[in-house]
């Protein structure tokens, strides 16, 4: 943004953000038009005919042609939606069917009339966001607009042509459209068209309408929307060339601050700063100043104050809230920090003495904001909506203050006339008058400015009354004396008004004191909670009081949100609610009351954000359907759903990890046993079979003992591999298997499978194949051994008795190496041997098949996957019988034996 | 020859020492036994056996350890009878100082065997011999020259080098590590690829058929062992 961008030649952050954004979005076209009837729609049914025809998947989404004769001929040929019928007031609206587009998911769908406003009870209140979503979800958008519908020249465009405009657009959309195209005829061309007939216009709309195509209207608006788009064009480039950080022309260190308050003509001061800012390409700032008015807006005067930081925001301001004693003070205090340079602000018309009196904001700011340009909008024409604010509005109750507090203030000056009655006659005291002072000032720190000012006049009627000659009357003989009574007058409400400011400061300070400690005392909850349930309910407490709102927090539960608290207690949330619920979870956006997606609902929903998505949503609502959050309440509500996101997300981390270290300790503890006990099996079992081996050897036993024997010596072996078999197991449960791999010569691998499984394979033939130059692998040399030797027992339980088993190790195509373990059995149905490996790696299916072959291809599975090598089963081959289990080197464990041979060779020489 | 040796069976498992002793005094051995380290220990001194059979689930004292006190206290040759498989376990009790190793569950005449050829091997330690035989292999140490079925193989330096130190020790494994330090010095222990390479080589020119090799025997992710009987 600054200069400092340009001088390291980086690229700018903001840019590349932007830019990322943008990718895996869909991308929008945006036809605009400078009126309606210049052909907007006929360009984009065109254009996406040649797309059509270039092979990509166009869908209309909803297209308006007016009955255009020419418009409706290009509708054809092209999938339209049906739309979405909404009954409202008795008639039948239709609209864009967003779940639809969204589920069918084109390539590219045509949306008419980005402008449009939806009708209630539509997920978003405008189409445009509509498009938003369907952008989001990756999906190519075109659609169209009028130039008057954009946001920041509404009011250019009502200032000449008197139509005012309710559908508007935000600049964004456009600034952030990947292509415009300018729709363009001449104004008189436009005019012969609407003369002919060929622009369909509403009979109620037509004379409107016919004033608005006036040459010189039409004039002006065709230069709007070209300078418009130029100007988007010239933004896009601009953020290409900070992007990639290439020298270009660049935008001064401008900033500009606007000063919003809840003033009718709020709008138009953020349109004209917003134009400023565009004119500049400079960041802008939509500032707040919160003072002790703040606290007596009435609830009409905070929505609109909402509004206008909304619209703000929409227009792409920084929204920000500052307290301060005064406006000036505030806005000053924001310019210096920010170093803005240029400010606007909106000035009523007022009268001289209210000026003089209260001061202008405007003469502070151009006397003391040093090299800031101050910009005035004058909003003499705003104050026709709503009244000119602050002098004629009727003064709130907490201005007028209370009837109690009123009489209170005038039995204080009865009592005060009563005291100096006394002493003046006990103490022949001359003047009394100071003494009035007492009440007012009493009254002014403890009920405000309004009952002061009754005080102070009442002191001074009580003063003149009993106190001036003639005594009793409220005539004044003495001039001098009618001196003393004004001053006393004066005196009194001076003190009252400066009393009951510095009081009002106070309370501010307190209001600012308790938020605070609302949050402190929040977080520290928060973080007692040790549980999602508790924090959930601590939350909803919490936000409750602090807001003064009903309060509901959902976590997802077995994959849908579930009402995990409330406060006060509540069990249902309305269909519409609950559907705000989910879709400010999904999206990780506030929806609901006061948002842009479902503003209809009852509540408004928060998410509670952390880094991958939202972990929950704080629902809010008010009992008497008036708004749920103010706007001065809008940095409370965000302190506190950050704070609950990260209790929340600190929660969730904890219990992840606990759970996962609880799984560990299990599955330690579990092959810890499983271990123990193999290896306390082996030594007996080494006994039984050693004895066996020296029974056969030493006893001359008959052809049945033999038989007996050898069955025994059988069966103390298999033992002895389903322990080996069941240590593996253990090991491969444990997860994480430490894999050493080292350069293991296939030739030694065979040999040693073979020479250790000899017992097993009885006199079998093991037919070994492996060539001679055959590259070593690097594979963990127990692993693959324990791999070989299940491979080998698997083919001796299947094989063909007297079938010879074939090990077989080949060069790849690939460079990788295949070891193939086949017996010459009967052989596996190909859609079994396919899914053998699976079944068997799922556990399933175990006890099925001959004795321990699940165990063992398990394993075999388990190991080679730990090793990085594939493992498949195949049918024999080759017109070959039986079943071969083939393990596959990649290439990248393959090591180059020319040059270790070359290595070796030079040590030798 | 192996007529009178000195067998020191240590295994806390009552069954396997009987069954030991049983078939160690049918081979004409004479066997003490002992069930844990330190009782091993007071054996070692007192009846100074020229074998130890040694598990490794000791309760008293690991396996390992006990086998450097063992080398300390007397030369009797050690041979590791274990249920612990894996290769890690053999290696570090191998380079600790032992002799052989041997996994339960065992073949009772493979036992035998090792135990003899352990025995053979500490008796021939004391003097260094001129020239060696294995099978039908005879390894002139001084000649630097190996002769099969009387006829002259020619080997490299290296390949001679290896072999030599494998026919040093018939019988007997010796890892990877042993063999790299011995032949190629301390700075390749850990290039394992030229002893595969070295290794292929040499059966090529020794072995009968070198893709079922007999004589040079793989022990996986352990050593080598120059088969005492091929």
């Amino acid at each position: 943004m600054n200069d400092a961008d340009l001088d390291d030649g980086r690229p700018s952050p903001e840019a590349l953000l932007a830019q990322a954004r943008r990718e895996g979005r869909g991308k929008l076209k945006v036809f605009l038009g400078a009126a309606p009837g210049v052909g907007k729609t006929y360009e984009m049914l065109s254009d996406a005919h040649e797309r059509r025809q270039g092979g990509a998947d166009v869908v209309i989404g909803l297209v308006e042609t007016h009955r255009r004769r020419e418009t409706e001929a290009l509708t054809r040929g092209l999938e339209i939606f049906p739309r979405k019928v909404v009954p409202y007031g008795g008639r039948l609206l239709t609209e864009l069917d967003l779940d639809a587009v969204l589920a069918r998911r084109p390539a590219l769908v045509l949306i008419d009339e980005l402008a449009h406003t939806n009708a209630p009870g539509s997920r978003h209140p405008k189409r445009y966001q509509d498009i938003e979503e369907v952008l989001d979800a990756g999906i190519d958008v075109f659609t169209t607009v009028n130039v008057q519908h954009l946001e920041s020249l509404s009011d250019i465009v009502a200032s000449f042509t008197r139509v005012r405009v309710r559908e508007t657009v935000p600049d964004r959309i456009l600034e952030e459209a990947d292509a415009i195209e300018i729709v363009d005829v001449t104004p008189d061309e436009l005019i012969e068209r609407l003369k002919a007939g060929k622009i369909y216009v509403p009979d109620e709309a037509t004379r409107a309408l016919g004033h608005f195509f006036s040459k010189a209207n039409l004039s002006a608006l065709r230069e709007l929307a070209l300078r418009r788009a130029a100007q988007t064009v010239d933004r896009q480039v601009l953020e290409e060339v900070r992007a990639q950080a290439l020298a270009g022309p660049w935008a001064s260190g401008e900033r500009v601050t606007v000063a919003i308050d809840d003033h009718p003509g709020g709008p138009d001061v953020i349109r004209a700063a917003k134009r400023l800012a565009d004119g500049l390409s400079a960041p802008w700032t939509a500032l707040h100043v919160e003072t002790a008015r703040d606290r007596r807006l009435t609830p009409a005067e905070r929505e609109r104050l909402s509004r206008h930081l909304r619209l703000a925001s929409e227009l792409g301001a920084t929204v920000m809230t500052a307290p301060a004693t005064t406006v000036a003070r505030g806005i000053l205090d924001h310019t210096r920090a920010t170093r803005s340079t240029q400010i606007v602000v909106g000035k009523a018309k007022r009268s001289r003495l209210f000026e003089l009196l209260r001061g202008s904001v405007v003469d502070t700011l151009v006397r003391r904001s040093e090299g800031a340009a101050v910009h005035v909008v004058s909003l003499e024409q705003a104050a026709q909506e709503g009244g000119p604010e602050g002098l004629s509005k009727l003064p709130s109750a907490a201005a007028v203050g209370r009837p109690a507090e009123h009489v209170a203030a005038l039995t204080l000056v009865a009592g005060t006339t009563g005291a100096a009655h006394l002493l003046a006659r006990a103490l022949d005291v001359g003047n009394v008058s100071l003494l009035y002072l007492l009440p007012v000032v009493l009254v002014a720190s403890r009920f405000g400015i309004a009952p002061a000012i009754v005080a102070a006049a009442a002191s001074a009627l009580a003063y003149n009354f009993f106190f001036l000659p003639p005594l009793y009357t409220f005539t004044i003989r003495d001039p001098e004396n009618v001196l003393t009574f004004l001053i006393l007058l004066l005196v009194g409400i001076v003190t009252a008004q400066l009393v009951a400011r510095v009081r009002v400061q106070a309370d501010l300070a307190a209001d600012r004191a308790r938020q605070n400690a609302t949050l402190a005392g929040f977080s520290r909850t928060l973080n007692r909670a040790t549980d999602t349930a508790s924090l959930a309910w601590a939350t909803c407490r919490e936000a409750a009081g602090a807001l003064d709102a009903q309060a509901v927090v959902l976590l997802p539960r077995d994959g849908e949100l579930a009402l995990a608290a409330s406060h006060p207690p509540h069990d249902q949330l309305s269909l519409i609610d609950r559907a705000a619920a989910d879709w400010a979870f999904t999206n990780a956006r506030p929806a609901g009351q006061g948002a842009d997606t479902f503003p209809g609902a009852d509540w408004l929903f928060l998410p509670l954000r952390a880094d991958n998505g939202a972990l929950g949503v704080l629902g809010l609502g008010s009992p008497d359907g008036r708004a749920v959050t103010r706007a001065d309440q809008q940095a409370l509500v965000d302190a506190i759903v950050d704070q609950a996101s990260v209790a929340l997300d600190r929660l969730r981390l904890t219990e992840e990890m606990t759970a996962v270290a609880a799984l560990q300790a299990r599955d330690r503890a579990r092959g810890a046993l499983l271990s123990s006990v193999g290896h306390d099996l082996r030594t007996p079992l080494a006994t039984v079979t050693g004895s066996i081996a020296e029974l056969k050897r030493r006893l001359a036993v008959g052809e049945d003992g033999a038989g007996l024997l050898a069955g025994l010596e059988n069966e103390a072996q298999r033992v002895d591999r389903l322990i080996t078999n069941l240590l593996d197991m253990s090991r491969l449960e444990a997860g994480a298997m430490p894999v050493k791999p080292e350069p293991v010569d296939l030739v030694d691998a065979f040999a040693s499978a073979e020479a250790d499984l000899a017992r097993q394979l009885g006199g079998r033939t093991v037919v070994r194949d492996v060539p001679d130059d055959l590259p070593l692998a690097r594979l963990d040399p127990t692993l693959f051994h324990h791999c070989l030797l299940n491979l080998l027992d698997n083919a001796a339980k299947h094989a063909d008795p007297s079938g010879p088993i074939e090990m077989r190790a080949r060069r790849c195509t690939d460079g990788g190496l295949a070891v193939a373990v086949r017996d010459c059995g009967p052989g596996l149905p190909p859609e079994v041997a396919g899914r053998l490996l699976d079944t068997f790696a799922l556990g399933e299916g175990s006890d099925r098949g001959k004795a321990g072959s699940g165990l063992g291809l398990a394993i075999i599975k388990g190991f080679a996957d730990a090793m990085g090598l594939a493992v498949a089963v195949e049918p024999g081959g080759d017109g070959l019988p039986g079943t071969a289990v083939v393990l596959r080197i990649p290439p990248a464990l393959v090591l180059p034996l020319a040059a270790a041979s070359a290595e070796a060779a030079a040590e030798a020489a | 020859m192996s007529f009178g040796l000195k067998v020191l069976v240590v295994d806390d498992d009552p069954a396997i020492r009987r069954f030991l002793r049983t078939i160690l005094e049918a081979a004409a051995m004479k066997v003490a036994d002992a069930a844990s380290a330190g009782e091993a220990l007071r054996l070692i001194a007192a009846e100074r056996p020229e074998v130890v059979i040694l598990d490794l689930g000791l309760p008293d004292e690991d396996g390992q350890a006990v086998i450097g006190r063992i080398k300390a206290a007397s030369p009797a040759a050690i041979l590791v009878l274990s249920a612990r498989e894996s290769a890690g376990e053999k290696v570090t009790a191998l380079n600790a100082g032992a002799d052989d190793y041997v996994t339960k569950p065992f073949d009772t005449d493979e036992l035998l065997a090792r135990i003899r050829t352990a025995a053979r091997h500490r008796l021939q330690e004391q003097g260094v011999r001129a020239s060696l035989r294995v099978g039908d292999i005879e390894v002139d140490l001084l000649a630097h020259e190996v002769r099969r079925d009387g006829a002259a193989v020619r080997l490299t330096p290296k390949e001679f080098a290896l072999f030599a130190e494998l026919a040093k020790h018939p019988g007997r494994v010796l890892t990877h590590g042993q063999l790299l330090r011995s032949v190629w010095g301390p700075a390749h222990e850990q290039d394992l690829e030229y002893l595969r390479v070295t290794v292929r080589a040499l059966r090529r020119k020794l072995e009968v058929s070198p893709s079922r090799p007999t004589l040079i025997v793989n022990e996986p992710g352990v050593g080598y062992r120059l088969s005492a009987s091929p």
